[in-house]
C-alpha cells in the first residue's frame, strides 16, 4: 500500500504515525511512503553536495517481514534500473536505535559501490513494546540514489524535472536550495531558544496530559468502549512528534548541554512510550468489542 | 564410516562477528561429537557472511553398544526371606532384566543388587538430529534477534536453510522452523540461488563452483593476490598492509576482487592521517603509496564479485570517495578559522564525564599532574621539558571542539597535533598532542616524545583516578571507560622510556588534583579505600603486562610482584632476571628451601613460638647452622649492592650461592626442636634469611617440581 508523506516535521520516515503506530500490535500491515525528514543539525546552509537539512526518505514497512526480503529489495534497486550484475553491493552490519522512541532494531546500511543506499533494520522493540511479529523497515535515501543514477556529484545538480519540450531543466538546486539555505540560518543563528523550550513545554505537557486522561478513561469501568475508541490519541502523539522537532531545533540551536540532553530524549521517551502503550491498549479494546459482538447473543 | 556437514544459511552476518561464532560452532560439534562416542578423523569449519559451515569426516554410523551397571536397591530390601520384594522386581524391570539375572554388589555402606544392561548404539543421524538444534541455538552473539512471529528463537540474523548430511543422506534436524536439506544457495547475485551438495566432501568444491569461496583463509589469500595485482597496474607503487582492514574485507565478502581507483592528486594536501581514515574506516579502502612510502592519489576497494569490467564500481567508489574527502576539507578550512589557543575556553560546554566535569577543568588538572610530574622526572636526571609538557597539555583536548573530531573521532588527539603544528606551535608540543592517546592498545607504541609520554600518562591518571573515586571501577567485562586499556597504556609508557615513577604516588597525585573541586563532592571512594582499589588494579594490569606482553611465566610475575609492585620499571627488571635464573638447578632448590622456610615460620607463628629476630650466631649449635648463619651477612651485602644498581640477575646468583649451606642445614638441622631457645635462635635464621633475600621475588611463590 502507498501512503502519503505525513505533514508533522519528523526526524525520520520511522516517526511518521505509519511507522511507530502501525508496527506495534500483531497487525499485518505493509506500507511505503516518501517521508521528507527534518534534522536541523545536518543543515549546511547549502554549501554541502551531500549533506541536506531536509532530506526526502523512501520508507518501506513489511510487517512481518516475507522470507525474501533481502531478494525482494534487491529487486526494487534492479526496478530503478540498477544492474546489479555490474554493480558491487554488501550488507553491512549497522544497528539502528532511537533513543526518544524507545525503539530499536537490527540490520544492514547496504552499500552500492561505496555508497550507503539504504538503511535495513529488523525492528525489535517500538515505543518500548517488543515487538511481535516485528517487521522490516527499508529506509531508501532517495536524493543519494538519484544523484547515483544520474551521476552528479551534489545532491544539488539532481535534475529533477525536464521540459519535454524545449529539454529545459529544472535542477534539484532550483526546488531546495532557499530552502535549505534559509532554514540553516533559522536553525542555527535565528530561532529563538527561550521561546522554542516554551513551544516544546507546551507541547509536551499538552501531549503527557492527553495521555493521562486516556489511561484514566481506560481504567474507568463506566466509560464505553466507544468512547475509549475515539479518543484522540493520534492527537497525542502529534504533540509528541512536535516536541521531538523542537528538541532537534534547541540542540542544533546549541541550547542543550550534553547533561541536559539525556533528560530531555527521556522526557520524549516517556511521551512515546506512553503512547505506544496506550495505542495498544485501544486497539486491543477494538479486538475485545470485536469478539464481543462476534459471540454477542446477549 | 561416513563425512558429517553442516551448513548453516543466514543473512549477512556482521563481519566481526564471523570468526568468533564459527570457532564456537566447532567447538560445540566437537564436544557434542566426543559426549556422544561419535569420534570424528578430522573436521574442517569454513565461514562466510552468509553461512556457517563444517565438515567432520569419518564419523561413525552408528555409537557403539554399552554395557553399563545399575545399582537398585539394597539386598536386605530388595529380598524378603529369600523372596524378591516389588522393590527387586521393579528394579528389574526398570534395567529390562530377568530378576534371575540380578547380581549383588558388596560396597562399603553394604549389600545391593545391580544389573548389567547392554545400551544399544544409536544411529548417528539420530544423535545429530536430536541434539545439534540446541547446539544452533546456543551460539553466542553479542547482539541477536527474533524474526518468526511468536516464536522464542534467536539469531544474528534470519536464519533461511541449513544443509545437514551423512555422506549423502540428510539428518532432518530442524531449526527455528527450517528442516535440513541438501540445499544450499550461491552467490547472491553471481548465484546459482540453489545449489544441491551431494556430499560433504564435495561440498568446498560444490560451493566454489557456485561463486562462495567458504574458507576465509582462501579468501584472504585470493584478496591479497587481487591487492597485488591491482597494485601492479601503478609503476612502483604498493599497497598499505592492514591486517585489521583485511580480516574484516574478507568477513564481508564470499567472492572477493579488487579494484583500482584514483583520486585528485589535490586532495593529497590534506594530512595523510584524515585521508587515511576516511578510506580505512569509512570506506575500507586500502591505501597505496609510491615507492618512497608517500601516499598515492589512489585506492583500493575489494568487491563481493567477480570484477568490473564496464569500469562501473571503480566509478562510482570514486564518486563517493571524493565526496567524503570534499567534506573532510570543508572541516579542515572551517577548523583553521578557531585556533586552537582560541579553542581552551569552548572545553567548559564540553562535558568529559557527568560527574567529573567538563574538559575545561580536566585540563586544568592534566596541565598540573603532567608539570608536576615532568619537573619530578627532571630532578631524576630526566631530559623533559615541564614548560613544553604543560603547554602541551592546556592544548590537549582542544580538537575536541573541532568539527574534523566531531566526524571522525578516532583521530582525537592526532588533529590537535596536526593543527598546533600548522599554527606555529613548537613541534615538541604539537609531537606531544599528537601522541596523547597512545598507546591506544598493547600492539600501539608509546609516545615518541618524553613530553608525550608524561602527558598520556597524566591524562589517563586523572581519568582513573576520576573514576575510581566515584566508585566506577571495572568489573569483569564491565569496563565503560576502557579504564583498563588506559591503565595498560600508562605501564607500556612507563617501561618503554624507563621512568622512575611510583604508581601508588602517581595516582594520589592524581586524586590530589580533585581536590575542592564539585566533582570531589560525588566521590565515594575515599583515602585507603581508593588507594587499596588502585593497588589492586594497577597489580593486574602489571600482571597483564608481564605474563601477556612479555610472556612470562605466571608464578615468576606472582613472585615477582610480591617483592613489590609500585615501581614499575624496577618491578619489569626484576621479573626479567628471575624468569632468567629459573632454569638452574641451583634456583629450583632456593625456591624450595624458602617455601619450607615460610612453611615453618607460620606453623610457628600459629602456635605462638618465639622467633629470635635478630637471632644470636653464638646461640647456634651445630656446624651447619653456624655455616649458614657466617654466610648470609656477607651474601646480603653483596645482593643489596647489586640490587641497588639493579643488577638483579647478579644478585639472584649471589644468592644461589647459599644453596649449599641451605641445603645442608635442612638435611642436618632441625629447627623445632623442644629446646625453646635453640628453637627461637634457628627460627630468628629464618625469618632473616627470607627477610634480606625477599626483595627481588618471593620464591616461595614460583611452583617447584619437589615439594
Amino acid at each position: 500500500m502507498l501512503q502519503q508523506p505525513y505533514d508533522i516535521e519528523v526526524g525520520a520516515g520511522t516517526m511518521a504515525p505509519e511507522t511507530f503506530l502501525r508496527v506495534l500490535g500483531p497487525k499485518p500491515y505493509k506500507v511505503a511512503y516518501v517521508q521528507p525528514s527534518r534534522r536541523p543539525a545536518d543543515g549546511r546552509y547549502g554549501d554541502n553536495p551531500n549533506r541536506l537539512y531536509k532530506h526526502m526518505q523512501l520508507q518501506v514497512i513489511l510487517k512481518p517481514p516475507p522470507e525474501n526480503v533481502q531478494e525482494l529489495y534487491l529487486e526494487s534497486l534492479a526496478a530503478i534500473g540498477i544492474d546489479l550484475r555490474k554493480h558491487d553491493i554488501k550488507f553491512e552490519e549497522d544497528n539502528w536505535e532511537a533513543p526518544t522512541l524507545a525503539a530499536w532494531g537490527v540490520g544492514w546500511q547496504v552499500m552500492l559501490d561505496g555508497l550507503e543506499i539504504t538503511q535495513f533494520t529488523y525492528f525489535q522493540q517500538c515505543g518500548g513494546i517488543d515487538l511481535d511479529p516485528i517487521c522490516a523497515e527499508l529506509t531508501y535515501g532517495l536524493e543519494r540514489i538519484a544523484a547515483f543514477l544520474q551521476d552528479v556529484d551534489s545532491i544539488y545538480d539532481i535534475v529533477w524535472a525536464r521540459d519535454p519540450q524545449s529539454g529545459a531543466v529544472v535542477k534539484y538546486r532550483d526546488v531546495r536550495y532557499q530552502d535549505e539555505l534559509q532554514m540553516s540560518v533559522s536553525n542555527f543563528e535565528k530561532a529563538d531558544v527561550e521561546k522554542t523550550w516554551k513551544h516544546f513545554e507546551i507541547y509536551e505537557s499538552e501531549s503527557q496530559t492527553l495521555i493521562n486522561q486516556f489511561n484514566a478513561l481506560l481504567a474507568d469501568k463506566n466509560a464505553t468502549v466507544d468512547a475509549k475508541q475515539r479518543f484522540p490519541l493520534l492527537a497525542a502523539y502529534e504533540l509528541c512528534l512536535k516536541c521531538s522537532h523542537l528538541f532537534n531545533l534547541l540542540d542544533a540551536r546549541g541550547a542543550i548541554s550534553v547533561t541536559e540532553r539525556v533528560g530531555v530524549i527521556a522526557r520524549i521517551r516517556q511521551l512515546a512510550v506512553g503512547l505506544a502503550k496506550a495505542y495498544v491498549a485501544q486497539q486491543n479494546l477494538g479486538a475485545e468489542a470485536g469478539k464481543l459482538q462476534k459471540g454477542g447473543a446477549a | 564410516m561416513p563425512d558429517f556437514l553442516l551448513e548453516i544459511g543466514t543473512e549477512e552476518i556482521p563481519a566481526r562477528m564471523i570468526q568468533g561464532a564459527s570457532q564456537e560452532l566447532q567447538k560445540r560439534i566437537e564436544e557434542l561429537l566426543a559426549k556422544n562416542s561419535l569420534p570424528h578423523q578430522g573436521i574442517k569449519r569454513s565461514e562466510t557472511p552468509r553461512r556457517l559451515a563444517l565438515v567432520a569426516s569419518g564419523i561413525p554410523a552408528t555409537q557403539p553398544d554399552v554395557q553399563e551397571q545399575l545399582t537398585g536397591p539394597a539386598t536386605k530390601v530388595a529380598y524378603k526371606d529369600g523372596q524378591p520384594t516389588p522393590a527387586a522386581h521393579a528394579f528389574a524391570k526398570k534395567a529390562g532384566v530377568d530378576i534371575s539375572q540380578l547380581q549383588k554388589l558388596t560396597t562399603p555402606k553394604g549389600e545391593y543388587l545391580t544389573a548389567s544392561v547392554m545400551n544399544k548404539g544409536k544411529p548417528a543421524a539420530q544423535v545429530l538430529t536430536e541434539l545439534l538444534p540446541k547446539e544452533i541455538a546456543s551460539i553466542y552473539w553479542p547482539k541477536n534477534m527474533y524474526w518468526r512471529a511468536g516464536k522464542p528463537e534467536r539469531f544474528v540474523r534470519p536464519v533461511r536453510w541449513i544443509v545437514a548430511m551423512l555422506d549423502g543422506e540428510v539428518i532432518p534436524l530442524e531449526f527455528a522452523g527450517i528442516k535440513a536439506g541438501i540445499q544450499s544457495r550461491g552467490h547472491r547475485i553471481l548465484g546459482p540461488a540453489q545449489v544441491s551438495i551431494t556430499s560433504p566432501s564435495k561440498y568446498v568444491e560444490t560451493m566454489q563452483g557456485a561463486h562462495v569461496t567458504v574458507a576465509s583463509g582462501d579468501r584472504e589469500y585470493k584478496i591479497r593476490k587481487a591487492l597485488d595485482a591491482a597494485t601492479r597496474t601503478v609503476m612502483g607503487a604498493r599497497w598499505r598492509e592492514d591486517a585489521e582492514l583485511l580480516k574484516t574485507v574478507m568477513n564481508l565478502t564470499e567472492w572477493p576482487s579488487a579494484i583500482l581507483g584514483s583520486f585528485d592528486k589535490e586532495y593529497l594536501s590534506l594530512p595523510e592521517e584524515v585521508l587515511v581514515t576516511v578510506m580505512r574506516d569509512h570506506q575500507k579502502y586500502f591505501a597505496v603509496e609510491d615507492a618512497a612510502g608517500k601516499l598515492a592519489p589512489h585506492f583500493l576497494a575489494v568487491l563481493n564479485t567477480d570484477g568490473d569490467p564496464d569500469g562501473l564500481i571503480r566509478h562510482g567508489n570514486e564518486r563517493v570517495l571524493r565526496a567524503r574527502f570534499n567534506d573532510a576539507r570543508f572541516f579542515w578550512d572551517t577548523d583553521q578559522k578557531i585556533t586552537l589557543e582560541q579553542r581552551v575556553e569552548m572545553l567548559s560546554a564540553v562535558t568529559f564525564q557527568k560527574d567529573l566535569g567538563n574538559y575545561y577543568a580536566k585540563t586544568g588538572r592534566v596541565q598540573k599532574l603532567a608539570t608536576d610530574i615532568a619537573m619530578a622526572l627532571r630532578k631524576a636526571g630526566l631530559a623533559v621539558r615541564a614548560d613544553m609538557v604543560s603547554e602541551a597539555a592546556r592544548l590537549s583536548k582542544t580538537d575536541l571542539t573541532t568539527e574534523l573530531v566531531k566526524e571522525f573521532t578516532e583521530l582525537q588527539g592526532i588533529i590537535g597535533g596536526l593543527y598546533a603544528k600548522v599554527q606555529g606551535i613548537p613541534q615538541s608540543v604539537a609531537d606531544a598532542i599528537y601522541d596523547q592517546y597512545k598507546p591506544e592498545s598493547t600492539e600501539d607504541s608509546a609516545p615518541r616524545t618524553l613530553e608525550g609520554a608524561v602527558l598520556s600518562i597524566a591524562d589517563k591518571a586523572d581519568s582513573i583516578a576520576g573514576m575510581f573515586a566515584l566508585g566506577l571501577v571495572p568489573s569483569g567485562s564491565k569496563d565503560p571507560f576502557a579504564l583498563r586499556r588506559q591503565a595498560n597504556g600508562i605501564v607500556k609508557t612507563i617501561v618503554e622510556h624507563k621512568l622512575p615513577l611510583s604508581l601508588s604516588r602517581l595516582m594520589a597525585a592524581a586524586r590530589e588534583q580533585y581536590a575542592g573541586s564539585e566533582a570531589e563532592k560525588k566521590f565515594t571512594l575515599r583515602d585507603e579505600a581508593y588507594a587499596e582499589a588502585i593497588r589492586g588494579f594497577f597489580r593486574e594490569r602489571l600482571e597483564f603486562y608481564l605474563r601477556d606482553v612479555l610472556g612470562l611465566a605466571y608464578d615468576v610475575v606472582n613472585a615477582t610482584l610480591a617483592a613489590g609492585a609500585d615501581d614499575v620499571v624496577d618491578a619489569v627488571t626484576r621479573a626479567q632476571a628471575v624468569a632468567k635464573v629459573r632454569p638452574s638447578s641451583d634456583f629450583e632448590s632456593i625456591s624450595v628451601a624458602f617455601k619450607r622456610m615460610k612453611n615453618i615460620l607460620r606453623q610457628a607463628a600459629e602456635t605462638n613460638k618465639k622467633v629470635a629476630t635478630p637471632f644470636d650466631s653464638a646461640a647456634l649449635k651445630d656446624a651447619e647452622e653456624k655455616k649458614l648463619a657466617d654466610a648470609v651477612p656477607g651474601v646480603a651485602k653483596k645482593v643489596k649492592e647489586l640490587s641497588a644498581s639493579r643488577q638483579y640477575e647478579l644478585a639472584l646468583h649471589e644468592i644461589s650461592r647459599l644453596r649449599p649451606p641451605i641445603d645442608a642445614f635442612f638435611d642436618k638441622v632441625m629447627v623445632m626442636v623442644e629446646d625453646e631457645n635453640l628453637r627461637a635462635q634457628r627460627l630468628g635464621l629464618l625469618q632473616t634469611l627470607v627477610n634480606e633475600f625477599s626483595n627481588i621475588a618471593d620464591f616461595s611463590e614460583i611452583v617447584t617440581e619437589k615439594k
